[in-house]
């Protein structure tokens, strides 16, 4: 172990502090939590800046503003129908702008985020966020446009459009794509849509007996929430010891009602399906058509091409692979690559270029190569905002940085792997993909729940990493740390999980059922959230 | 490679560490035939920040951004000021680079930001709660058509005519794969008749969607509508892609509508070309509505400590819990968009809703007065908020395209949205506060001259 790690371990092991000579971080300034953390009686993080702060309606007043008009001729109520209000009826109430910012800024403090330290969510992606992005997303040529003004004054708009549908092609070596969609989830949407008509081409028998969407086991939620909203019947299929398909329990599955399978790769356990295009070839056999789930595309972007391995369409999370922001929710974009055999059900509207050579919108399903669209996702074009800004990380990164993305992002997951297994156990044996599982026997073991594990985390200062899912493996813990994570970072990862999971062996249960205490918010009471739903604001008789 | 941190001897030692030779070793479930050697042939290689910010720069260039013309489009989609300090919160590491809260302790900004969000858009809308937003307003509306099929165990949906056409065709597709019959009525300029629509409502129907200011711009009061669907135990869906009209005009949930569905993107957000926008739903407080709501929802709680908190709550109605079962597969939804919304409503509060309203109808009724001297234009509405619609005696489309080389983005052409529906000569236009005196004359001066 080199020395920077065992500084990180002294930093993360409280029984070195209080007092002492404490230990020092690369800069040399001295690191020691404080004496209070050892103090049974819970304490914010740093007490003199308590962050806690009232809702907005218990600050503010309906005849606050922070937002000056200038003088404007009264209207009248001449057309208005009959349908005018009276004043103060809304019940809505405002702040000066001091306190919009102190209130706003003052939350913000809240938050745990990306740019504050690793975020190790299996299958999030949550890797560093380009300001270069922000800044072209926001030039006004981009951004203050109208999206039905004529296409002849926004040609830069749809160029930008159009490079980033050749990119997410080219990347996929794919014939088509669809940038509608406006997550991943409603990329997801759009494939299963297309396959569903695909199938009605083939006629009414066909119709009436292809139902059957295989998902393995281990898939995301949407993916079989999307498959019954498309009217599609979900079988589960499973996994093999190592965690891949299981290639007979999938064969057997595949019958003359079989539509098609959504396949995750490399899978939600971090691993490349080896056997992906004897898959796809013996769907393809069977009647059926073959969507990914790409959002794991951050092992494979540069590195290999969905479109050979034989899928029929793909999302990609721009959100993950491509470095827009989650912005605690979204927005994200799902454009989604389609075969040539779906393309043609490609939804409304998609980039075209004319004969001229100028760049227009094909928003009408009797336009030529529009007449079996499957129609529209969504209001206007798409994830614009989302467009350029991915285009930018992928312009930044070219076709050889991808490659290096891909590669860092595998390197980094692998480092983890081989740190932690010593101190818990690897889901599946052999090297992981861009994400590395593992399961929680080695805290069970020692009384530990996994729930209590990943609260302990966030006193160590990290955002636990996705627990609970996959649902193949007990107990879940899935860590991706993106190419973006340094190797000091990655380190001080690495110590923090090492000396907890030391903790664990132990047996010092207690601390982690009473994690966390270094953050402003104990543990929240989710069932009595669920239990008795208060979701708005309500005056009181005393407001 | 800027976003790269391992340097190539960290890459060195971390395979040492590992006992691997090189990173592709871990890339050995991949055949062989199928992982690439070499950088993709097609595409560059890496760029400079400055090189990338060059071709960004020179495609923006290329477009007529709204600041640089006068500008009269709206359509779903209305140019608002945003205060400064909205874009400068929403920038803030904690905000943008926040993952979703499922950690609560350490997400309290988000769920805190969230919770006054809904309760915003529950009083824009005149609903009792709202949930944490949909993509926009368009798919919002979609959801909330499936929700009432859900709620009402029946499958025909009545669209109302003068609906946003875009509203109506993603309803139809979301629809399409669940079977739902949609009756839907030729669209009518004049304002929709309700005759039609009553003839309609009957014992099979699941829910009536209307939008109001409708597409035209017409205004209409839903509260006849509302007391025949409920006859019949159907749901009435409200639409407004225009949210700031709720301050001036009488909002869907106060003439009986159930559910809402509307878009947010007037509040915070901007044109940004269609996307990203936020969808806003809202509906009335019944356990079997809430049970039904799509999308996440933050509630309030307490922690061990006993301090009032926030957590993402009813989570067994969402596709990470519910999977097949599941009231929609959102996931991923428009939180940073809710933010700037949420942050814009509390800047403005009661009074500024109420002055932007005010000034956004006022430009339109100047506008209104401007052009109604024009003989050869016909405008359709008598009634509006802030947008009208008016026929030409040539096509709205090439006029649009000639006066926009004058630096005019004279509205929307109705026939783009409603292609082969005798909508050729129409046109859509809509003013905000942001419009002046001004460009409204030189708009009324354009228009005479070229039609003359």
């Amino acid at each position: 172990m080199t020395k920077n790690i065992a500084m990180r371990r002294d930093v993360a092991n409280e029984k070195n502090h209080p007092g002492g000579s404490g230990s020092l971080n690369r800069a040399g300034r001295p690191t020691r939590v404080p004496s209070w953390a050892d103090d049974a009686e819970a304490q914010p993080s740093n007490p003199g800046l308590d962050r806690s702060e009232p809702l907005l309606f218990e600050i503010g007043a309906p005849e606050k503003t922070g937002v000056d008009f200038d003088p404007c001729p009264e209207p009248g109520d001449e057309f208005l129908g009959g349908l005018g209000r009276e004043e103060d009826q809304l019940g809505l109430y405002g702040l000066s702008e001091p306190e919009t910012l102190r209130h706003y800024v003052r939350l913000s403090q809240q938050n745990h985020a990306i740019d504050l330290s690793t975020y190790p969510l299996g299958s999030c992606t949550m890797k560093h966020n380009p300001r270069q992005n922000e800044k072209i997303a926001r030039l006004p040529g981009l951004s203050d446009i109208h999206p039905l003004q004529p296409v002849q004054t926004v040609q830069g708009a749809l160029a930008v459009m159009q490079e980033l549908a050749r990119w997410l092609c080219t990347l996929t070596h794919m014939p088509a794509v669809a940038l509608a969609p406006k997550a991943g989830a409603h990329g997801e949407f759009c494939g299963m849509l297309a396959i569903k008509k695909a199938i009605e081409a083939r006629g009414q028998s066909e119709t009436n007996r292809r139902k059957k969407i295989l998902v393995p086991k281990n898939a995301h939620g949407t993916n079989p929430a999307t498959a019954i909203q498309c009217g599609f019947n979900v079988v589960e299929i499973e996994a093999n010891a190592n965690g891949h398909v299981d290639l007979e329990n999938f064969d057997a599955q595949l019958d003359e009602t079989i539509a098609g399978l959504m396949l995750t790769n490399p899978n939600t356990c971090g691993l490349f399906e080896p056997d992906i295009r004897k898959i796809a070839d013996a769907l393809h056999e069977a009647g059926g058509y073959f969507y990914c789930d790409g959002a794991n595309f951050n092992a494979l972007a540069g590195m290999v091409r969905p479109g050979d391995l034989g899928i029929d369409a793909m999302h990609i999370n721009l959100h993950k692979t491509f470095s827009t922001p989650h912005g605690g929710g979204g927005p994200g974009a799902g454009p989604t690559v389609l075969s040539e055999a779906l393309a043609p059900y490609a939804p409304l509207p998609f980039v075209k270029m004319e004969a001229s050579g100028e760049l227009t919108l094909v928003e009408d399903e009797t336009a030529l190569g529009a007449e079996k669209s499957m129609g529209r996702l969504a209001a206007f074009h798409g994830q614009m905002g989302m467009f350029t800004r991915a285009l930018a990380h992928m312009m930044a990164h070219g076709a050889d940085g991808l490659m290096q993305m891909s590669k860092d992002a595998v390197l980094n997951a692998n480092y983890i792997l081989h740190h932690l297994k010593p101190y818990i156990r690897p889901a599946f044996p052999g090297y992981c993909m861009h994400e590395a599982l593992f399961d929680d026997k080695k805290l069970k073991e020692n009384g530990v729940e996994l729930i209590d594990f990943a609260k302990a985390m966030i006193d160590a200062g990290f955002h636990p990493m996705t627990t609970y899912f996959p649902l193949v493996v007990s107990g879940a813990m899935l860590i991706e740390p993106t190419e973006t994570e340094s190797r000091h970072d990655l380190d001080r990862f690495i110590a923090a999980m090492q000396s907890l999971l030391e903790e664990v062996s132990s047996g010092k249960t207690e601390k982690f059922k009473a994690a966390p205490v270094r953050t402003a918010m104990g543990r929240l009471d989710e069932t009595r959230a669920a239990r008795q739903p208060i979701l708005v604001w309500q005056e009181t008789e005393t407001t | 490679m800027r976003y790269l941190p391992l340097t190539d001897e960290d890459r060195f030692q971390m395979l040492a560490q590992i006992g691997a030779g090189d990173i592709r070793e871990f890339y050995e479930d991949v055949p062989s035939e199928y992982l690439l050697d070499t950088p993709i042939a097609d595409l560059p290689n890496a760029q400079s920040e400055l090189a990338v910010e060059r071709w960004f720069a020179g495609q923006a260039a290329r477009n007529l951004d709204a600041g640089k013309a006068a500008f009269f489009c709206g359509a779903g989609a209305y140019r608002h000021h945003i205060p400064a300090s909205v874009d400068h919160i929403i920038q803030r590491s904690e905000f943008l680079t926040s993952y979703t809260p499922y950690q609560p302790e350490i997400s309290q900004g988000s769920l805190q930001a969230l919770f006054e969000f809904q309760t915003q858009v529950a009083r824009l809308t005149g609903m009792d709660l709202a949930n944490a937003s949909m993509y926009d307003g368009a798919t919002a509306a979609a959801e909330a058509v499936l929700m009432a099929c859900r709620l009402t165990r029946r499958n025909k949906v009545l669209l109302s005519r003068n609906l946003h056409p875009h509203y109506a065709q993603a309803c139809k597709t979301l629809g399409q794969a669940q079977d739902i019959e949609f009756v839907t009525l030729p669209a009518e300029i004049e304002g929709e008749a309700i005759g039609q629509i009553l003839a309609h409502i009957d014992q099979e129907l699941a829910c009536l969607v209307m939008q109001n200011p409708d597409f035209f711009g017409h205004l209409r009061d839903l509260s006849p509508l509302s007391k025949a669907v409920h006859k019949v135990k159907a749901l009435l869906v409200g639409v407004v892609t225009e949210i700031v009209s709720s301050g001036l005009i009488k909002t869907p949930g106060e003439m009986g509508a159930d559910i809402v569905a509307a878009e947010g993107q007037s509040l915070g957000v901007g044109l940004q070309f269609g996307g990203p926008h936020v969808g806003l739903l809202s509906c009335r407080n019944e356990r079997s509505f809430l049970r039904q709501l799509p999308g996440r929802l933050c509630g309030e709680t307490v922690d061990v400590r006993g301090q009032r908190g926030f957590v993402l709550t009813l989570s067994t109605r969402e596709q990470h819990i519910r999977r097949g079962k599941a009231t929609s597969n959102i996931c991923t939804n428009s939180g940073l968009m809710a933010l700037a919304f949420s942050i814009h409503a509390s800047l403005l509060g009661e009074k500024g809703v109420r002055e932007m309203a005010c000034q956004s109808h006022a430009r339109t009724v100047q506008l209104h007065k401007a052009l109604e001297p024009i003989k050869a234009v016909k405008i359709w509405n008598t009634s509006f908020f802030n947008e009208f619609s008016l026929r030409l005696p040539t096509g709205a489309a090439q006029l649009v395209d000639q006066l926009s080389e004058e630096g005019i983005l004279a509205g929307v052409p109705v026939a783009r949205l409603l292609p082969g529906h005798g909508f050729e000569k129409d046109l859509l236009v809509a003013c905000t506060e942001r419009t002046t005196q001004v460009e409204i004359e030189t708009f009324a001066k354009m228009l005479q001259k070229v039609l003359a």
